[in-house]
């Protein structure tokens, strides 16, 4: 597991059901792309977040495919719709294998 | 042709002659085999896709991009002189409220960057936006 990872999530606690409600998503990860050389002109071995994918009660929003020309500290913003209470799950999947996963309750009124 | 990179294109102009030209032009480029292989070959349309990107990015590490393809499946994000141009593809669920997405993106230089979407019917769209960049973001 890479040091320093740590995701954060903007969702809106409360929506209306069918209204679109905006999502903004940023894990901080170095995103290694694997062509930069370190001092000894070695290449540095790529470690990038290579999936990420919101789900709502078990539905899919989006799903992600990540390639190395994604910045620093992967950032997304994308809509969902739902008409139900429940919980957004967020997972990012890293190159070493390991998976970072977030939870958010959203509340429909 | 897929041996050919840049690296021994290079040693074969050196070792032949300096003046020799090399058709280039003659090789489809990583990006649009990417296109190629996305689309399967199919011929895309012009409209029905946004691109927004800034005209000039100062910093090319972190270029905020955001992409809007009504009614498609999944789109995606080519910057074709990147070292390697595929950025993202984005598949979009049942519950996406609509095909409209943003996140940043590293470019080495000033180029195209291109957005391929697959909508439901099975046609693909297509937009190209040019980025001016002050600073590339490869570690080159």
């Amino acid at each position: 597991m890479a040091k320093g990872v740590k995701p954060r999530i903007k969702v809106p606690k409360q929506a209306t059901a069918g209204e679109a409600i905006n999502i903004k998503t940023l894990i901080s990860h170095k995103m290694e792309t694997g062509l930069r050389k370190d001092a000894d002109g070695k290449k540095i071995p790529r470690q990038i977040i290579n999936r990420f994918t919101c789900d709502f009660n078990g539905q899919n929003v989006v799903d992600v495919q990540l390639e190395a020309a994604i910045s620093v500290n992967p950032y997304f913003q994308f809509d969902a719709v739902i008409d139900k209470s429940g919980e957004f799950k967020f997972a990012w999947y890293d190159d070493d294998g390991s998976v970072y996963e977030k939870t958010k309750k959203i509340t429909v009124s | 042709m897929s041996k050919l990179n840049r690296r021994n294109l290079l040693a074969i102009s050196g070792g032949v002659a300096t003046s020799l030209f090399i058709p280039v032009g003659a090789f489809a480029s990583k990006g649009e085999e990417a296109i190629t292989a996305f689309t399967n070959g199919q011929g895309v349309r012009k409209s029905g896709i946004t691109l927004t990107s800034p005209e000039i990015a100062e910093n090319g590490n972190t270029v905020p991009i955001s992409v809007e393809a009504p009614g498609a499946v999944s789109i995606i994000i080519l910057a074709m002189k990147n070292p390697t141009p595929d950025v993202a593809k984005f598949n979009f669920g049942p519950l996406a409220a609509n095909q409209k997405a943003s996140t940043r993106i590293r470019l080495r230089g000033t180029q195209d960057v291109v957005a391929v979407a697959k909508l439901a019917d099975g046609s693909f769209v297509q937009d190209t936006k040019v980025i001016k960049v002050t600073i590339g973001g490869c570690g080159g």
